[in-house]
This record gives structure tokens, C-alpha cells and sequence, in this order.
């Protein structure tokens, strides 16, 4: 196995583990945790393709990694001030008591 | 036994002739025009009437002071005016109108009794309240008379024809609250009915084999020389030739309008019409239309007789002329109607034309026919003066004694009924009737129909002396005062029997000036005329006979005055007889059992037909429609709303199931979208492998 | 595959798992910014240092705290009473292995044709800086353009509304 595949793998289950939490887990913010997780995972991905391609000094891998990094920083905010106001009105962050949507 | 003549036609239409048209036209407008009156206007409808028919008369005066001129100047006059009416590929429905001796002399005579009659019937009518009605059909009726005689193309004949038997009808049954004058308008219409379908049966023929409509049209006329030999070239059933059958066929109608045995039926019946119309239609003018087409249709008639004999059709002319002549006559002595008399006489009056026309042709005929016209309808309007004077009283035993209270009304009334019986040389109709008995005395076939004529001159006079006697004479058996009529009613009374009286002079054999004027020969006053072999022989005979009836009648019952209920005189001698003659011989009877029975029992099938078998059809048609709906309503409420229903049902309930999926829980639209990414990714890398 | 990158990769998975599976939500954020950390390390490792240390300044030192402050603000009510899993917490578990799966059969399918080794990479700050404002300057202001209305955003989502609604 190469290296990379290695890295892979690792992002792969990275990824895995963070959609189990977001699937799984009551609490909204614990759901912004394994989206959070799941990000990351994408960013290993990305500097390991950028690691092992033919042209590194493109450099192309590397700044997809930083504005994803950016823009999950960005995302966390903007989701987790959306916890703090459910909270605020619904007094709960359990996610199975947010049925609103309900069709 | 008349030569056969011929005219020769003017090439061009002569001023007159060209406005001829408006001679009955101006009435019928008049008559459109008072139909649109309200009832209370009866002086403008009395009016115009009375305008109109003078311009008529007027106009009649000027043509036939034109054809007699012509006479005079030794030109046979007659004119015709010809156009195409309709065309229909390649042939034409001809109209046009004539003005020959014939046409002349029938529009003076009709034109004057006709008004005559309407100054008559401003009084007569005046307390009637439908006066403006009355004139509005007077007004048609004259038109229409007018029209037939003016007539040179068969159908436009048959059409004011027609329209001279509607008026009659709806004159008939003026007084349409009455029964009995409904169901006599209706049997006037109906038997007259019988002989126009062989009417128009002839006239269809007759087209049909001349190709043309037109009596006269400088020489393609059906009635000229070419098709006549046409038609007699063309064998027809029974020995006839086309001329002959064809002649028959029409001569059906004119029996039909003229009242021949045996379709006189409706004329005794029509006295249920007010007096007016009595005397105009069915004595002086309608009934005379018959014999007019005979008239004019002559030729048709005497097509391929040799010199000095007869066709067919003239002999079935003769026979029938002289039964009914006789027949009538016998029913008429034991009648009490003092109309009904009257009428009686006319039908053997009638049949004593058209006897004469059979015999002796055109003149002998025609003449008869406008002596009666005058003296019947003086009878009928004295009748109806007798009628108003005793308050609407019909029934001669009831009268009595009116020659004292009515002076002027008893001695027009007794000139109109020595006219009719045929009192020698001061009337007109001694005259008349001995033109029609000389040429049955001579006539080549047989004899009898001389005597039966003979012995109806015995019973005319037989019968009036009876009716006269117990009208005038006596005491009065009624139960009212009696009065003279007004002036408007004894006037033309006595213009009537002047000319009752007068009229004779044209026709006598020292000067006959009514032949020759309708032959187209000179006529002048030569008393040798009387020289003829047997005339005054004929003329002393009938003289006789005359007397004799007058003699039987005064004998019976002149100057008696029996009880009402009691039995006639004449009915006392022979009862049997007596009761017969009462009843008309049961010829009413008769019909009533055969054909108004057949025809009730036709109508009761073709009802019975037309309730269950069209009914049913038509009740099964509706059936199955119903069937067909509820069939539909099945299908809509069931099929189409029910399967519409459940549908929907279907669409709402698997919306239902798919609206669970959105439970409105984030983690599980995530999940399903990680799902299907997976399944995406799956593909992706199956497809791609190497 | 060295040692170290077996080490950092446990690290890293370890504290992802104890973050999703941890009941205390506040051990949950710890646990991440391990997970963090153990990234970070195998960003240096894959020699994209400006990388790993933007991972380590912006997600441990902003984003995590960033959820520590959150769940602190958003505690009082969050006592379980059902248990910190959902109801159908096994599906969302078959899916995440689903999931796993699929990719780490890409992964392996594909094995033989990904790269064994190549030069290592040089890479400056100089390098990155040239390339932001070079050739990725127009993603850059997007990027600066959308951190503005985040923040914003984020104020005005989370401030509290006038007069109280609550």
C-alpha cells in the first residue's frame, strides 16, 4: 500500500467517524462537531493529493486546503450562532424535538 | 247546337285590358286593409268595401263597353295578357288574365249584384256586432270571384278558386258560435273539396299534356286548335279521349262548386250564413263559378264533336244538369225553411245551366246563368227582408199575411218569383229557360232531358206559388208585429227586379243579342226570329205548364192560412211521398252512413296507429334515451367520479405516506443524502473499473 | 508508511471517536481539538507546513473554542433524558460504515495507480503569498467577502432581539 493510499484511509475514516456523529448524536452542536470533523478529513485528502501529484509547485491542493480552511471557520460561526438562537427560542438543542419542518 | 267559332286575337292588349288586373285586385287589398281594422270601425270597412267593388265596377264597365264596341265594329274581341310567373327548368307556370264577351258580361254581373248586395248588407248587418268582419270577407269573396273570371291560366283560375271557397267558408260560418253554422261551413268546405281534387287532377293533366297553362295565347293556348287536337289524338280510359277525360275531371269541380247531385249537399246546409251572403255566394255568384269554368273551359268540353253532336262529356253535363235540375225541385216542395226553398231552387237552377250548357252550349247557359243571378239574389235579399221585418223568423208557417204590411218587399218578391217559375214574356227568366228547353228539344241524343226539365218548370212553379202563398198571403200565423224594411235593403230590391224583369230583352229570339254577342256574330231586332219551326209551339207548351204549377200551387195552398203544427196540405194527400221529399231524399243519410262512417272509422284506426304504433315507437325511442341516461349517470357517478374519487383518494394517501419521509428531522434528510452519495460513488467506481 | 505516521493517525482517530461517542459535550470538544491536533501533525508530515499550522491556529485556537463557548452558552436544558444518541442511531451508524466502505473500495480499487514517491516539495510562505494575491486573488477576496457577511451574519443571528424575545 502507498503512502498516499495510506492517508487516504485515514481521511476516509476521519470522514466516517464525523457523518456516524452527525447521524447519530441528539445535541446540534455535537452534529456542527462531526461536520467540523468531516471538513477535515476533506482537507487531508486534499494536501495528501497535493503531496504525492506530479506538479506540487502549482501548488493547487495546498490553497484549496487553506480556503477550505477559511471557510469552515467561517461555516462553525455561522452555524453555531444558529444553535445559540434555536436555543434561545426552542430552550433545547435535542435535534429529535426539532420536527418543525414536519410535512 | 252552337258552331264552333273562332276569334281572332288582337296582337296588341288594348289600355283596359292591360289594367284589367286591378279589377279584383283592388278588393282583396281592401279586404287586407279592413282585416286590420278594429270592430268598432265599421264605417271606413263598410267604405272602403263599397268604394273598392264600385271601382270594380267601374273598371268592368269600361271593358265591357270596350268588347261590346269591338262587337259592334265586327271585331271579335279578346285580348289577353300573358307572363311567366315561376320557372322550373324547362317549364313555365304561366299567369295572365282575358277580356273576351264571356269575361266581359260575368265582371258586369258580378261586379253590380256584388254591390248591390253590400248596400243591402249595411242594413241587414247594422246590429251586428262583427259588421267590419263581414265586410272584410265580402271584400275577399268579390275579389276572388272577380279573379276567376278574369283568369286566362288555369292555375291562377284555381287558386282564386280556391279562394272564393275559403270565403265561402268563413262566410258560412260567420256566426261561428252556432253549431250548426260551423259544421255547415265545414261540410261546404269539404264537399266542394271532393270535386276540386278531380279539379285539380284535370288541371295537372291537362298541363301535362299541353305543356302550357294558358287557355288563350295566340294560338299555344290549351283551349286553341293545336293542343286540342293534341288531346284528342290521346286515348284515355274507358273509350275517352284526353279531351273528353280531362273534361270530366273539371267538370267534377264545377259539380262540386255548383252544387250537382251528388255533391249538393252543402248548399242547403250554407243558409246558416246571414242572408247577404246567401244571395251573393250561393245564388248569385259562386255557385254560378261552376258553370262559368264550364263556360270557359268549352272548347276542352266540345273538342271533336261533329257538326250537330255531342262529346261525351257534354252528355254527363246534360244528365247531371237535368237530374239535379229535377231532384232539387222535389225536395223543395216540402221544405219550410223559407231559405232552404230558396237554396233548393238554386241547386235546380244550377242544374238547369248546366243542362243548358250541355245542350245547347256557351249562350244557352250563360244567359240562364245571369238571368238567375239577378232574379235569385232579388229572392234571397227579399227573403232576408221577410226575415229582418219578422224579427228573425225562417220558418214560412209561422209567416202569413206580409203583402199588407210589407208592400215593397211582396211586389219584388213575387216579380224575382214569376221571374224564376218562368211566367211568359215580361221575365227574364221565361226567357232564359226556354233557350235551355229549345235546345233540349232538339238535342240529337235523347229526349228525356226535355222532359225532365219540363216537369222541373212545373214544380218551380209549384213550389214558389206554395212558398209565396205562405209568406204573403193568409193572416199572420207569427207572434210579432211585422215592418217594412229600410230604404238601404228595398233599393236594391228594386234595381233587382227591374232588372229581373229587363234583362229578358237581350235574349229573346227576335233580338238575340246575348248569342250573338258571345258567338262574335251581328245580332239585330227581327221579329221573324219567332218564325223558327216549333218555337212558339215550345213557347205556348211551356206557358202551359207554367200556369199549371201556378194553377196546383194557388189550389193547395193560396190564400190559407193553416195552423203552424198542423200538416201541409200536400202532406195530407200523399204523406209518403211528402216525407221522403221532407228529407231530402236521405242523401244526407246515405253519406253520413257510408263515407262519414268510413271516414270516422278510417280516423279511429289511423288514430289507434298513430297512439300505439308511432306513440310507441316514439314512447320506446324516449325509453331507451332514459335507459341510455341512467346508463351514463352509472357511468359518470361510478366509473368516471367514482374512479376520479378513488384516484385521488390514492394520490392524497401516498402523498400522506411520502409527506412521512419528511419528518422535519435535519439528521435524517442527512442520512438519506449520505445514502445516496454512496450509492453515486458505487456507481462511479463500478462503471469505472478497468 | 513510517511510525510516526501510525502514531499521529491513532492520535487523530482516537480523539474523532471519543468526540462523537463521548456523553459529556464539553469532553466532546476536547476531544476534538486532538483530532485536531493529530491533523495538523499529519499535515507537517505530508510537508505542508503553513497548512498544518493554519490548522492549528484557526481550528484548535478559534473553532474549537468557538464550540466550547457555544456549548456553555447553550447548557441548563441539556440534561438527556433519552440518551445522547438519536432514536435511529443504528441507521445513521450503517450509513457512516456505508460510507466507509464505498470509499475505502475506491481507495483500494485504485491503489495501484496512485504515485509512490516524489520529490519533496518546497514550498515558502513567499510561494503561497505569490499565489494568493497571483493567481487564487480573485477566490481571496470571495473568501474575504464571505468571512464579512459570516461574521456579520453570525451577530446578528445570535444577538439578542429588542425587547426580549425569548
Amino acid at each position: 500500500m502507498t503512502p498516499l493510499a495510506g492517508f487516504l484511509l485515514v481521511a476516509a475514516l476521519l470522514f466516517a467517524i464525523g457523518l456516524a456523529g452527525a447521524l447519530t448524536r441528539r445535541n446540534a452542536i455535537l452534529v456542527l462537531i462531526g461536520i467540523e470533523l468531516m471538513l477535515n478529513a476533506a482537507n487531508l485528502n486534499l494536501i495528501a493529493f497535493w503531496r504525492y501529484s506530479p506538479h506540487p509547485e502549482a501548488l493547487t491542493g495546498m490553497m484549496f486546503a487553506i480556503f477550505s480552511i477559511a471557510v469552515a471557520a467561517a461555516e462553525a460561526a455561522v452555524g453555531l450562532g444558529l444553535v445559540i438562537s434555536i436555543h434561545r427560542h426552542a430552550h433545547t438543542t435535542d435535534l429529535d424535538q426539532m420536527n418543525r419542518m414536519k410535512g | 247546337m252552337q258552331a264552333t267559332i273562332s276569334f281572332t286575337p288582337q296582337l296588341a292588349a288594348s289600355p283596359i285590358t292591360g289594367i284589367l288586373w286591378l279589377i279584383p285586385a283592388v278588393p282583396i287589398v281592401a279586404s287586407g286593409i279592413t282585416a286590420l281594422f278594429k270592430q268598432p270601425q265599421r264605417k271606413a270597412a263598410a267604405t272602403l268595401s263599397i268604394g273598392t267593388l264600385s271601382f270594380s265596377l267601374l273598371l268592368s264597365l269600361v271593358a265591357f263597353v270596350h268588347v261590346v264596341s269591338g262587337w259592334a265594329h265586327g271585331i271579335a274581341v279578346r285580348e289577353t295578357v300573358n307572363f311567366t310567373w315561376i320557372r322550373v327548368g324547362a317549364a313555365n307556370v304561366d299567369l295572365g288574365w282575358i277580356l273576351d264577351p264571356l269575361s266581359a258580361i260575368m265582371l258586369v254581373m258580378v261586379s253590380f249584384v256584388g254591390l248591390l248586395i253590400f248596400i243591402y248588407s249595411v242594413g241587414y248587418m247594422a246590429h251586428d256586432e262583427n259588421y267590419t268582419r263581414f265586410f272584410c270577407f265580402l271584400s275577399l269573396f268579390a275579389g276572388a270571384m272577380l279573379g276567376v273570371v278574369i283568369s286566362n291560366s288555369i292555375l291562377l283560375l284555381f287558386m282564386n278558386w280556391e279562394l272564393v271557397g275559403l270565403t265561402s267558408y268563413l262566410l258560412i260560418g260567420f256566426w261561428y258560435q252556432k253549431p250548426s253554422a260551423a259544421a255547415a261551413a265545414k261540410k261546404a268546405f269539404i264537399t266542394t273539396r271532393v270535386g276540386d281534387i278531380f279539379f285539380l287532377l284535370g288541371i295537372v293533366w291537362l298541363f301535362a299534356q299541353t305543356g302550357t297553362l294558358l287557355f288563350y295565347n295566340h294560338g299555344a293556348g290549351s283551349l286553341e286548335g293545336w293542343a286540342l287536337a293534341g288531346l284528342l289524338a290521346q286515348p284515355a280510359a274507358l273509350g275517352l279521349t284526353a279531351a273528353g277525360a280531362i273534361g270530366l275531371l273539371i267538370f267534377a269541380g264545377a259539380a262540386g262548386k255548383s252544387g250537382q247531385v251528388p255533391l249538393h249537399v252543402w248548399l242547403p246546409d250554407a243558409m246558416e250564413g246571414p242572408t247577404p251572403v246567401s244571395a251573393l255566394i250561393h245564388a248569385a255568384t259562386m255557385v254560378a263559378a261552376g258553370v262559368y269554368l264550364i263556360a270557359r273551359v268549352y272548347p276542352l268540353m266540345q273538342a271533336g264533336a261533329l257538326t250537330g253532336g255531342t262529346t261525351t262529356a257534354l252528355t254527363v253535363v246534360t244528365w247531371v244538369g237535368a237530374s239535379t235540375a229535377v231532384f232539387a225541385a222535389l225536395i223543395a216542395v216540402a221544405q219550410n225553411d223559407i231559405k232552404r226553398i230558396l237554396a233548393y231552387s238554386t241547386v235546380s237552377q244550377l242544374g238547369y245551366m248546366m243542362a243548358g250548357l250541355g245542350l245547347g252550349g256557351v249562350a244557352v247557359g250563360m244567359f240562364h246563368l245571369i238571368t238567375h243571378a239577378f232574379f235569385k239574389a232579388l229572392l234571397f235579399l227579399g227573403a232576408g227582408s221577410v226575415i229582418h221585418g219578422c224579427h228573425e223568423e225562417q220558418d214560412v208557417r209561422r209567416m202569413g199575411g206580409l203583402k199588407v204590411d210589407m208592400p215593397l218587399t211582396f211586389i219584388t218578391y213575387a216579380i224575382g218569383m214569376l221571374a224564376l217559375c218562368g211566367f211568359p214574356l215580361l221575365f227574364s227568366g221565361f226567357w232564359s229557360k226556354d233557350g235551355i228547353l229549345e235546345a233540349a228539344q232538339h238535342w240529337s241524343v235523347a229526349k228525356t232531358p226535355f222532359y225532365m226539365l219540363v216537369f222541373g218548370v212545373l214544380l218551380t212553379a209549384f213550389y214558389m206559388t206554395r212558398q209565396v202563398s205562405y209568406v204573403f198571403f193568409g193572416y199572420n200565423r207569427g207572434h210579432k208585429t211585422v215592418h217594412e224594411s229600410p230604404a238601404v235593403m228595398t233599393v236594391p230590391l228594386t234595381i233587382l227586379a227591374f232588372f229581373a224583369m229587363a234583362l229578358g230583352a237581350i235574349g229573346t229570339p227576335a233580338w238575340p243579342w246575348f248569342r250573338a254577342f258571345l258567338e262574335g256574330r251581328a245580332a239585330s231586332f227581327n221579329l221573324h226570329g219567332f218564325e223558327e219551326p216549333g218555337l212558339l209551339a215550345l213557347m205556348a207548351t211551356s206557358s202551359l205548364v207554367v200556369f199549371l204549377g201556378l194553377g196546383l200551387g194557388w189550389r193547395l195552398y193560396g190564400n190559407h192560412t193553416p195552423k203552424p203544427e198542423a200538416p201541409d196540405a200536400l202532406e195530407k194527400a200523399v204523406p209518403w211521398i211528402w216525407a221522403v221529399l221532407r228529407d231530402k231524399f236521405y242523401v244526407d243519410e246515405l253519406y253520413g252512413v257510408t263515407v262519414i262512417a268510413f271516414y270516422a272509422w278510417w280516423a279511429r284506426v289511423a288514430d289507434w296507429f298513430d297512439r300505439r304504433v308511432w306513440g310507441g315507437v316514439v314512447a320506446g325511442v324516449a325509453w331507451s334515451f332514459g335507459l341510455w341516461a341512467q346508463l351514463n349517470r352509472f357511468l359518470d357517478t361510478n366509473v368516471v367520479d367514482g374512479g376520479f374519487d378513488k384516484g385521488c383518494e390514492e394520490l392524497s394517501t401516498s402523498g400522506g405516506l411520502l409527506a412521512r419521509v419528511q419528518n422535519g428531522r435535519v439528521q435524517t434528510y442527512l442520512r438519506i443524502l449520505a445514502l445516496a452519495v454512496v450509492a453515486l460513488v458505487a456507481i462511479l467506481i463500478w462503471s469505472s473499473r478497468p | 508508511m513510517s511510525f510516526v505516521f501510525y502514531l499521529v493517525s491513532a492520535m487523530a482517530v482516537a480523539g474523532a471517536l471519543a468526540a462523537v461517542l463521548l456523553k459529556n459535550t464539553v469532553h466532546c470538544a476536547l476531544a476534538l481539538t486532538v483530532a485536531f491536533a493529530g491533523l495538523a501533525l499529519l499535515f507537517l508530515d505530508l510537508d505542508a507546513q503553513f497548512a498544518g499550522f493554519a490548522q492549528i491556529l484557526v481550528y484548535i485556537g478559534a473553532v474549537a473554542i468557538l464550540i466550547v463557548f457555544a456549548i456553555l452558552l447553550t447548557r441548563g436544558s441539556e440534561t438527556p433524558k433519552d440518551g445522547v444518541y438519536s432514536r435511529n442511531w443504528l441507521a445513521g451508524l450503517a450509513i457512516a460504515a456505508a460510507v466507509f466502505s464505498v470509499l475505502g473500495w475506491a481507495v483500494l480499487q485504485s491503489a495501484w495507480t496512485l504515485p509512490h514517491e516524489t520529490a519533496v516539495p518546497t514550498v515558502t510562505v513567499h510561494d503561497i503569498g505569490d499565489a494568493l494575491v497571483g493567481r487564487y486573488v480573485l477566490p481571496l477576496e470571495i473568501v474575504a467577502l464571505l468571512l464579512t457577511a459570516a461574521t456579520i451574519g453570525a451577530v446578528i443571528v445570535a444577538m439578542h432581539e429588542k425587547g426580549g424575545a425569548k
